[in-house]
């Protein structure tokens, strides 16, 4: 199954409350997947200060005062760091991209869960409930957060394996369902430089999209792009720092439910993820049709819709 | 009000557990499903259920005798496998709303996703919005009316069910074809309409689609 969670906060008093909707709303999901979970939180102060690139480095087996030094030392620029459960987020006056590169030098094996200047991603094994605790998920802050809890299908339990795959800057996508012709379309990114850092069938569509916003696409161009070029099933939720996204496959059997306010706009596998959050009487609350790509940008903050 | 539960205090499967009752009868209401799965399924009793809120999957599914009210939306397979009785959602109903459905009314006030009626037994639908792709899919009995708008594939692979449409339909699904509206399919829509609370409709406004017979044998060269 694996469930997805997404909200996209419009009303600025409502972004100290980001973490605890956002946990509401991954905790309800548990049931759908629980072998692991993952977040992505846009604007947490502490998290991604603003300002600052940041970058999230999961597992990896040294101290956040140790990373902070050897970042510092690579870049010739103070670089913070605090550990988060199993993951390290460091942040520092740099370039992302720069940021990146500094800490796959140092450290070739590490698992980057995500990086850019207002992006922080937690994942991990375990209970969606266990984890969101250890990340002290309810304090977080921000204008957009996504989540999902994972039952495994196409690859192995491991934080590699779970969502959200965040693989290019600032950018978040996680998915229900499955890719059956990812293994094509992962040799023929492999063939033009893409590298991947596990065996799972999201982390190709991650790494699509990714490629084609690199390469000057929008995101509505590279999720149409999308829809031509994977089989499978899928509903996805597809962030930027300014634009939250969803597409469903042609066939649509992956629930998706989108609720939208004057306050913010929410996007979940099932409406009981959604029940909680404030105002959802007054929401309007629909399906999406499969194969519509559903935009919204922080900007302009209005729906785009487009077939 | 015979009875009335609360889904914030009172954990579903009592809730359930007291809907399957021997002997029940009367009105029960039931408040805050905050889309909970599988509210009131499975009765089987001469009662009138009103769910106050958004339901998830298979509310009022299996349904027996009972007259269920949903003010509000149902997610996926509301109603599923219905036998007899009245099922009504006020809001949007999510994909495969009264699959297999084998008796009874099942209204939809709303949209119906995709897959309304999938695999109908004998149940009959009317939505009063629009219905998303491969509704009735392989439908075998039973009658969907469709207000609004069918999806692609409307009827795909579909056996004996009736199928009536006031708007526009996207695309017929495989042996599914377009029929005469003689007299009896008039008065028969008429009757539908009414028990739904749409008597308003002119059912002359209204396309009837249905099986062109030809999958019922194999042939080699069937073209589907």
């Amino acid at each position: 199954m694996c469930g997805i969670v997404g909200l996209h906060l419009r009303n600025p008093e409502l972004y100290p409350r980001l973490g605890e909707l956002l946990t509401g709303m991954l905790c309800e999901m548990e049931d759908r997947g629980s072998d692991s979970a993952g977040i992505a939180v846009y604007g947490d102060p502490g998290w991604s200060p603003a300002g600052q690139s940041s970058i999230s480095l999961i597992d990896l087996d040294v101290p956040a005062e140790e990373a902070a030094r050897a970042l510092s030392g690579a870049l010739g620029t103070e670089v913070t760091a605090t550990a988060v459960d199993n993951s390290v987020l460091a942040h520092g006056h740099v370039d992302a991209q720069a940021l990146l590169a500094a800490a796959k030098a140092l450290y070739p094996h590490v698992l980057v869960g995500g990086f850019g200047e207002d992006l922080a991603v937690l994942k991990g094994v375990g209970s969606p409930r266990v984890l969101a605790e250890a990340w002290g998920l309810e304090r977080a802050q921000g204008w957009q957060g996504v989540g999902h809890t994972r039952m495994a299908t196409e690859s192995a339990v491991t934080p590699g394996g779970a969502h959200p795959y965040a693989v290019g800057p600032d950018q978040c996508l996680v998915h229900n369902g499955s890719f059956s012709n990812h293994a094509t379309i992962r040799r023929d990114l492999r063939a033009a430089g893409v590298e991947f850092d596990s065996e799972n069938d999201t982390e190709v569509g991650a790494r699509f999209v990714a490629h084609e916003l690199a390469e000057g696409a929008d995101v509505e161009t590279a999720l149409t792009d999308l829809t031509t070029t994977f089989d499978g099933f899928y509903t996805l939720l597809v962030s930027n720092r300014d634009s939250f996204a969803v597409v469903r496959d042609a066939i649509a059997c992956k629930p998706a439910v989108i609720a939208e306010t004057d306050d913010w706009v929410a996007m979940a596998s099932e409406f009981r993820a959604l029940a909680h959050l404030p105002g959802i009487d007054q929401a309007r609350i629909w399906e999406p049709e499969p194969e519509v790509i559903y935009a919204w940008t922080r900007s302009a903050d209005r729906e785009e819709v487009l077939v | 009000m015979t009875a009335a539960f609360d889904l914030a205090l009172t954990p579903l499967r009592e809730v359930n557990a007291a809907l399957h009752a021997d002997g029940l009868e009367g009105e029960i209401l039931v408040q805050n499903p905050r889309g909970a799965h599988n509210v009131a399924v499975g009765l089987n009793a001469p009662v009138k259920v009103t769910i106050q809120g958004h339901c998830g999957y298979y509310a009022a599914a299996m349904s027996q005798q009972a007259e269920v009210t949903i003010e509000g939306n149902a997610g996926q397979g509301v109603a599923e496998n219905m036998m007899s009785g009245v099922v009504h959602v006020t809001g949007n109903a999510s994909q495969s709303a009264g699959a297999t459905g084998r008796g009874g009314l099942l209204v939809i006030d709303g949209d119906a996703a995709a897959r309304c009626g999938i695999s109908l037994k004998g149940l009959d639908i009317v939505v009063g919005g629009s219905v998303g792709h491969m509704s009735a899919f392989m439908a075998q009995r039973g009658r969907l009316v469709v207000r609004g708008d069918a999806g692609d594939a409307l009827g795909d692979s579909i056996y004996e069910a009736r199928l009536y449409v006031r708007g526009s339909v996207s695309s017929l699904g495989a042996d599914c074809v377009e029929k005469e509206m003689g007299p009896e399919h008039l008065e028969e829509l008429t009757g539908l309409l009414k028990a739904a609370g749409y008597e308003d409709d002119d059912p002359a406004s209204y396309k009837r689609y249905g099986s062109a017979r030809t999958l019922y044998h194999f042939h080699a060269d069937n073209t589907y």
